[in-house]
């Protein structure tokens, strides 16, 4: 199962997911982000994946339709804390060419938070 | 020697975690990496989701039978439903397509597929539904991985 956190700073949400990424859950995880980034009115978006040991091609499509939500409102995405198997899903998909990879969700927030928004 | 498993089960999505993870822990005994873990485990989560949601278009009716052989150290998984079939295999193969874009599929099942086994075979007919064959070497790569 997945478990789903959400906490805004200013207009960065961080998304952090817990458990196992399939299409059984993506749906779940798709609502949840979605009402998150509404609420918040959130521009951009961090996912934290350190606690997902497992990901496949329907975690992908959420990450990708939620990449599509932010930016098209001007915003950027950044993951952080994948494994090797998700890492190598992101290669696959060429996902890494559009999305800021971090090691940590303070590496990711540096980039996107306040006082970095002008660097793009 | 030989040994084989089989599972069926409905085609619903809260039974892919159980699927990846039966294969998974029949896989065990060849102890494998675990970075081959995780392949194995996405390229059956991919093909048993592609069942569901393409070949029985997420009717919880259809079955989806897998079934596993392990021989000198190699895993070869057939995952097969009766479903409504790939009209063309070289175009599902393609990274990106997807027919269900509304779902958000990413369409990267195959490529995933593909690039996570060793050997990939897609066999799929409008009458009979889809086999999605693979294998995978799990004993004997270590040494390779140093």
């Amino acid at each position: 199962m997945v478990t789903m956190k959400a906490e805004a700073q200013g207009k960065v949400l961080i998304i952090r997911l817990t458990g196992e990424l399939d299409h059984y859950y993506s749906e779940q995880v798709k609502e949840f982000t979605e009402q998150q980034i509404d609420e918040n009115q959130s521009q951009h978006l961090i996912w934290n994946l350190s606690g997902l040991p497992f990901m496949d091609s329907s975690g992908l499509g959420v990450i990708l339709g939620r990449y599509r939500q932010v930016n098209e409102m001007g915003g950027s995405v950044s993951v952080c804390g994948l494994n090797t198997q998700v890492k190598r899903l992101f290669q696959l998909s060429g996902l890494f060419k559009i999305m800021y990879i971090d090691q940590t969700e303070q590496e990711a927030l540096d980039r996107l938070g306040e006082s970095s928004c002008k660097m793009r | 020697m030989q040994n084989a498993v089989n599972i069926s089960f409905n085609a619903l999505g809260e039974n892919e975690a159980f699927a990846r993870v039966a294969v998974a822990s029949f896989a065990a005994k060849l102890n494998p990496t675990v970075d081959d873990l995780a392949e194995l485990k996405t390229a059956v989560s991919e093909a048993v989701t592609n069942a569901i949601i393409h070949g029985y278009d997420s009717n919880p009716a259809g079955m989806v039978y897998i079934s596993a052989t392990i021989e000198d150290g190699e895993i070869d998984v057939v995952i097969r439903d009766e479903g409504r079939g790939i009209d063309n295999i070289e175009e599902a193969k393609e990274p990106l397509f997807t027919t269900k874009p509304e779902m958000e599929r990413a369409g990267m099942g195959f490529t995933i597929m593909e690039h996570f086994t060793d050997r990939l075979e897609v066999e799929s007919s409008s009458s009979s539904g889809t086999v999605v064959r693979f294998k995978k070497r799990l004993a004997g790569k270590r040494v390779n991985c140093v």
